[in-house]
């Protein structure tokens, strides 16, 4: 039995990191949506769209009514428990040794008392709740723009920055150091975590893509500006209503000239 | 000389004591009055969606909150985008009326899922010329979430004029989903409006 060394990928991935960040385009205008991709991006759309009608609505639906809520909430405390070394290395990347330590807390104690994280005692007693962090994280954190808005088959919205911070992820998952089979359990772990959250906000996602006149622009509206949030909640709040300024000013514009 | 100017200063002092006495309304929106509205708002949104009341029943008292809090006109306006200005006066009011009353459903159906829980507003702050007024909706079995308010006295009284949930701006939403409308209806502002009075 060798262990699987995860420094090869690492630096495989600074190669692609670099290719990513020199190739991550910028708008005319900070706070516009970039979106070149637009045309291909729709079709992506579509696929999703359709992919969710025929399959990750209906299986969440049924996944949410037979399987009962206690053993959902296991499963989805299990990926996420299997994410936490992701967290923890991305955190020092990230030169935040708080949350690193957070998150560190959390593993050793969901890992005792949670029975190798199928509970979530971490967050119920001790006030340790979730700090999900990744490499798309860590690249806003180092600097790298955003790019490109990009809609991924099956991974749904992304941009040019989050969507390399996500192969990184899934290839370079530091828990290929604990087991063999890290990738492999972290992906199957995820995917009744992903039906679980389909059925818990199963209104908010059909309102997005049944019940709009354009579910392709909601979509993308809806992961910018929560993405922004996330980021802005790690570095500078300040940053996040910036947009708004001018929104605002033109909402007022000419308005109220009359009093 | 110095008696007269010290008469003088007197005088506005006077004057200026008589004005903060009657109580005239402060010139710019303070953050603690923002903030006081909010929990206004709050405390109204808690007692619906904490009310047992049938789902039409909460539409209607959500709708009377938003016009109640909220600067409609304002909002209904920046949804509509450019085209607010090439609309007649009657299409603008038919228009605000309908939009009204489709965001009350559309949202007011998001608000139901807090049924059994609380908003409650944590703090506030200015941004640039308005006031941010942040709260954290808490609901059963959920993390809880950020909910921040925009607030301007820009429209004569103190209202808000912007809602973001975690980040997402209903505003721009709004502007983005209004527009999509339009753009299927040829660019129709009657069509749109006829269609709104069902939508949401």
């Amino acid at each position: 039995m060798k262990h699987r060394s995860i420094l090869p990928t690492r630096a495989g991935l600074v190669a692609v990191l670099i290719a990513a960040i020199s190739g991550c385009s910028t708008p005319e205008n900070p706070g516009d949506i970039h979106d070149p991709y637009e045309r291909i991006n729709r079709v992506s759309h579509a696929v999703n769209k359709g992919a969710d009608r025929v399959f990750f609505k209906p299986a969440s639906e049924g996944y949410g009514s037979i399987v009962p809520k206690p053993v959902r909430s296991s499963l989805s405390n299990v990926a996420s428990y299997l994410d936490t070394p992701r967290t923890v290395m991305n955190d020092v990347l990230q030169g935040n040794i708080e949350n690193a330590g957070h998150s560190t807390f959390r593993f050793v104690i969901n890992s005792t008392i949670g029975v190798f994280g199928l509970f979530d005692p971490a967050t119920s007693d001790f006030g340790l709740e979730e700090r999900e962090t990744g490499f798309a994280d860590t690249l806003a954190v180092w600097g790298a723009p955003a790019g490109a808005y990009l809609e991924l088959p099956l991974f749904g919205p992304s941009t040019e920055r989050d969507a390399t911070g996500l192969a990184a992820d899934i290839l370079a998952n530091p828990l290929s150091v604990f087991s063999d089979h890290g990738t492999e359990l972290a992906a199957a772990t995820s995917f009744p975590s992903v039906l679980n959250s389909r059925h818990e906000f199963g209104d908010t996602v059909d309102s997005i893509l049944y019940e709009s006149a354009d579910s392709y622009a909601q979509l993308r509206l809806y992961y910018l500006d929560s993405r922004q949030f996330e980021l802005s909640g790690q570095t500078s709040a300040e940053n996040a209503f910036a947009p708004y300024e001018d929104l605002y000013e033109e909402v007022y514009e000419g308005l109220y000239d009359g009093f | 000389m110095d008696s007269d100017f010290s008469r003088r200063s007197a005088l506005i002092c006077g004057a200026s004591g008589i004005l903060a006495l009657s109580g005239l309304p402060a010139l710019a929106l303070t953050t603690d009055e923002a903030a006081s509205l909010i929990n206004k708002a709050v405390g109204d949104i808690n007692k619906v969606i904490n009310s047992g009341k049938s789902a039409g029943a909460m539409y209607g008292d959500f709708e009377r909150i938003f016009r109640r809090y909220g600067d409609v006109p304002t909002i209904a306006r920046s949804a509509l985008g450019p085209p607010a200005r090439s609309a007649s006066s009657a299409q603008m009011r038919a228009f605000t009326s309908a939009f009204s009353g489709y965001m009350a459903r559309k949202y007011g159906k998001r608000f139901r899922e807090f049924i059994g829980g609380q908003i409650k507003v944590t703090d506030a702050r200015k941004v640039k010329s308005f006031q941010e007024v942040r709260a954290t909706a808490k609901l059963q079995g959920r993390a809880p979430f950020a909910v921040s308010f925009m607030v301007s006295d820009r429209s004569g009284t103190d209202k808000f004029f912007d809602l973001l949930i975690e980040g997402i701006s209903l505003l721009k939403s709004e502007r983005a989903e209004i527009g999509a409308m339009l753009d299927k209806r040829g660019g129709n502002i009657d069509k749109l409006i006829a269609d709104l009075k069902r939508a949401g």
